[in-house]
């Protein structure tokens, strides 16, 4: 594992956490450790459990099982306010009623900081964000992207131990949400801060993370930096959250000497190194490790459905068997088949990834 | 082509393409000929001299000089002022708790701020009356448990008054608050609270402050509806606690001085609207319908946050100190435990009034010795009573039909024009419930009996139909508010013109809104008794003064049956109101 900073203390380690309301379960028991500095994604579909972590590191949830530990200490029965903790809501949640910069300086006054103080670090934080010249108005007369920042600069401002971020761009458009995760980025590195944030965006969650912890069903379904995730995903689910996915699934056979995945479309070789234990499983491979080629050690015969010109790339979406759909990447230069032609799709069993 | 440009000059433009605006016209012309033009009247008949002719403020003077009525207004505004102050502070926790309650839930428990809402002034004030007599339930229980052996003096007094205007005043506090509370954005407490303010530093700095618009209008509508409260003071309390509206009922019915009694109304009103006039400089008065509120800038601002500062620090070591007398679980029952106290209080006085309507006793004693059916036979075989309730229906029924298409008009009107003349018109609308009742009262009396309208059933209906058009006209206006005008575009361009547009689409749509609309009303009128005590003239009495003047008389157990019967009826319509109103 290539976590950074890993030999540091963790700055946030969570043992057995669990919520239960009644007889649904929002998050079965959880451990989680997270180093100094790190940038920890929180992804998965809604439902997943993600929110409630969030929501029981910071303390605004009452945990029914389990230690939330901040900094060596065990900070489960602290309340909120006393948990040195910065969240960023997904709608910003700035005081409507206070200016930009009394919002910002909100956290230093709680913590009774002098009013020199208080007035230096809110020049300071909001110089961050680049919002000067915003300090006296009211959260309503600014833009969302704007409002965003100021959200932001309300959490770095007082140097919390850990930032927790809740879906935090979510309610911007694209656009502006690409600027803004640039932004995040830099903050992050200047401040050194320890971050985690919740999106069910994948392509936000690799743009951003450190590592990714990929939820599912209340629980956590992968662990792992990006590449690893992408690269290397445990199981289905994850394989088909990340990225685009083929996911061909059979019993396994043993044949030639091997055990080979047996499905309604052929057989076909096990990657190597690949532990193919119980009754069956799921090859995985990525649309880029596709290629048309008749010769390649596993292939499938398919009719090509869809052409999509992408620029840097053609992607073709083919039918294989009766209705299962294939998507292959063709980088440009490369022939492109026509529409309804049969081709034979190959890869490498080494580019596939065995799956439960 | 030619054939469209001949049309187009053929028919003027505002003919063609007629405003929404003129929808609300009929209503507008209504208002004005039976609610301003008399206000107006009444209004100017107190600074003309009785002799006729002329300029004179003699009324006025009168007033400054004889200390009796100083007093009165005095009286007038320390009760209204202390209304308003105790049904914040008893009202504030209820609705804080109800904001906080799931919506299912928080409709269920609003039934309980809706039905002594809408519960008739006439029954609450007897319910009291039993409850606090020197015999009344209080005393009964204190004497028969041992705990007092002389009874309390609870009636006839300033504590009675205060009982009374209270309870009728908590409803329209907490549903006045509620709507601010529930807009509020619960995160941002959460958020006051990751950015490290304690919970009630949160509360008081960012909860209360952003609820403060909806605190500050309920504070002015309570103050200004207790100024002309006369039901309460006159049986709950004592010749100390006599308010402005007795003094002019008395200096009409008894005096027939008429300009003293519009410089009374002139008073009332000039008291009610220099209240808004303050209000409007604080807060602003777009906040009453729901506008955001204006933050002000500089010292007072600076004053107010630093105030805010200071309840927080004291409220946080009241906190603390009953954290260590009953404990962290005790404390987090305290606010359940008064909101269910407070809906006790609101709820219960009346209820005991239905066991008394079966009382076999000759007398109202607590519990009844025995149950019969016989004061419900003295009600259904009295000609007096049955004429009364049959006229009571008669004109709720016509009022209700009056009232719905008036305001329900509009509020068409307003929904669909955009004019920035929106909020004046609906102001405008709303202005009768607003102007203290014994205001409009004395005035349509005076205009009534010069058009020959007093004592009669059309005076009635149309003095009913004034007050209820606001009733009418909001709840309408709440209705269309969540309905997409883009059915009626799509209407029209599936061919319907705008007859057939509200035909089939946007009456079926908002039918419901316009049946609560319709009983909202027919409540409104069949609890009236300021205008049935003028213009009923005495002869052609409905429920409400038919109870009225057997109270004054003397109290006894047929008033109970009565009261059950009118109960039931109006906590059967707002019932069956709240299922229309939220099917819509």
């Amino acid at each position: 594992m290539t976590v950074p900073g890993s030999k540091a203390p963790p700055k946030l380690v969570v043992e057995g956490l669990c919520k239960r309301y009644g007889a649904t379960t929002a998050l079965e028991p959880t451990q989680l450790s997270v180093p100094e500095g790190e940038f920890l994604t929180l992804l998965g579909p809604s439902g997943s459990g993600k929110t409630t972590l969030l929501q029981l590191v910071c303390g605004l949830v009452e945990l029914s099982e389990g230690r939330v530990i901040i900094d060596g200490r065990d900070q489960s029965d602290t309340p909120v306010h006393q948990r040195d903790i910065g969240l960023v809501f997904q709608h910003y949640a700035l005081f409507p009623h206070l200016t930009v910069a009394e919002n910002i300086a909100f956290p230093l006054k709680m913590r009774g900081r002098s009013s020199a103080e208080i007035g230096k670090r809110v020049a300071d934080a909001l110089g961050m964000v680049h919002l000067g010249h915003l300090a006296e108005r009211f959260p309503r007369e600014l833009s969302g992207g704007q409002q965003q920042r100021v959200a932001l600069a309300r959490c770095f401002v007082y140097q919390p131990s850990i930032i927790l971020m809740d879906e935090p761009l979510g309610a911007l458009d694209k656009k502006l949400r690409e600027h803004m995760q640039i932004e995040i980025k830099r903050l992050h590195r200047e401040s050194g801060a320890t971050i985690i944030y919740v999106t069910h965006d994948q392509e936000e969650a690799l743009a951003l993370s450190d590592r990714i912890c990929l939820m599912n069903h209340a629980r956590i379904e992968q662990l792992g930096t990006p590449q690893e995730i992408y690269e290397r995903p445990r199981t289905a689910f994850a394989a088909d959250f990340i990225g685009i996915s083929n996911i061909l699934r059979g019993t396994f056979v043993a044949a030639d000497g091997e055990r080979r995945l047996e499905t309604s479309y052929g057989r076909f070789s096990l990657p190597a190194g690949a532990v193919a234990s119980g009754e069956g499983g799921a090859l995985v491979v990525r649309p880029e490790s596709l290629r048309i080629d008749a010769g390649a050690q596993n292939r499938v015969e398919g009719r090509v459905k869809e052409i999509v010109y992408a620029g840097s790339e053609t992607r073709l979406i083919a039918t294989i068997g009766d209705s299962e759909l294939m998507t292959l990447r063709l980088p440009a230069g490369e022939v492109v088949p026509t529409l309804g032609e049969t081709i034979a799709i190959g890869w490498d069993r080494d580019k596939a990834v065995l799956v439960p | 082509m030619s054939a469209v440009a001949t049309r187009s000059r053929a028919m003027p433009s505002w003919l063609r393409r007629p405003s929404p605006l003129w929808l609300a016209v009929p209503g507008f012309v209504f208002l004005a000929v039976f609610f301003a033009y008399p206000v107006a009247q009444l209004l100017s008949l107190s600074i003309s001299p009785p002799e006729g002719g002329g300029f004179s403020l003699a009324a006025f003077q009168r007033i400054a000089n004889t200390d009796v009525y100083l007093r009165v207004l005095g009286i007038t505004f320390k009760i209204a002022g202390n209304t308003a102050l105790w049904s914040l502070l008893i009202g504030y926790p209820l609705a804080y708790w109800l904001a906080r309650m799931p919506e299912i839930f928080r409709g269920r428990m609003m039934l309980f701020v809706m039905v002594p809402f809408w519960t008739s002034y006439l029954v609450k004030t007897f319910a009291w009356m039993i409850v606090l007599g020197r015999s009344g339930v209080i005393n009964n229980l204190m004497t028969g448990s041992g705990l007092g052996t002389q009874p309390l003096d609870l009636l006839h007094n300033e504590f009675g008054v205060m009982v009374g205007m209270v309870h009728a005043m908590v409803p329209l506090a907490v549903m006045t608050m509620l709507p601010v509370m529930i807009g509020i954005d619960r995160r941002l407490v959460q958020a006051a609270q990751t950015l490290g303010a304690s919970p009630s530093r949160a509360f008081w700095q960012v909860y209360f402050k952003l609820s403060l618009p909806g605190v500050t209008a309920a504070g002015l509508l309570v103050f200004i509806s207790s100024l002309g409260f006369f039901i309460v003071p006159a049986f709950l309390g004592g010749r100390r606690e006599t308010m402005l509206a007795q003094l002019i009922i008395t200096q009409v019915q008894e005096l027939l001085n008429w300009p003293f009694a519009g410089a009374l109304a002139a008073m009332m009103l000039a008291s009610a609207l220099i209240a808004c006039w303050i209000y409007d400089r604080l807060f602003g008065i777009s906040t009453i319908s729901g506008g955001s509120a204006q933050e002000g800038k500089g010292r007072i601002r600076d004053i107010g946050l630093g105030v805010l500062q200071l309840l927080a620090t004291a409220s946080s070591h009241l906190a603390d100190l009953s954290r260590r007398v009953i404990g962290k679980r005790g404390n987090r029952l305290v606010l359940p435990v008064f909101a269910w106290l407070v809906i006790g209080f609101l709820v219960l006085p009346t209820l005991l009034v239905i066991p008394l309507g079966f009382t076999s006793s000759q007398f109202l004693e607590f519990p009844p010795p025995g149950y019969s059916l016989q004061w419900f036979e003295t009600y259904f075989s009295s000609p007096l009573w049955i004429s009364a309730t049959i006229r009571s229906f008669a004109v709720a029924a016509a009022t209700a039909f009056l009232a719905t298409c008036i305001g329900g008009f509009a509020a068409l009107a307003l929904a669909h024009s955009r004019t920035r003349w929106g909020g004046l018109i609906f102001a405008f609308f709303l202005a009768p419930m607003i102007v203290p009742r014994i205001v409009i009262a004395v005035g349509m009396f005076y205009l009534f009996a010069r058009l020959g309208l007093v004592a009669t059933d059309l005076g009635l209906v149309i003095g009913h139909t004034v007050l209820a058009i606001p009733f009418a006209m909001v709840t309408v206006s709440a209705i269309l508010k969540t309905y997409d005008m883009r059915l009626d575009q799509a209407a029209a361009t599936l061919g319907a013109n705008r007859v057939r547009t509200l035909a089939y689409v946007t009456i079926p749509l908002v039918k419901g809104g316009l049946v609560a609309a319709f009983l909202f009303a027919f409540i409104t009128s069949f609890d009236e008794l300021t205008i049935a005590i003028f213009v009923s003239g005495g002869i052609k009495t409905t429920l409400p003064k038919q109870m009225w003047d057997d109270m004054i008389l003397q109290l006894n157990p047929t008033l109970a049956a009565v009261s059950v019967v009118v109960f039931v009826i109006v906590t059967s319509l707002l019932l069956l109101a709240e299922r229309f109103r939220r099917a819509s």
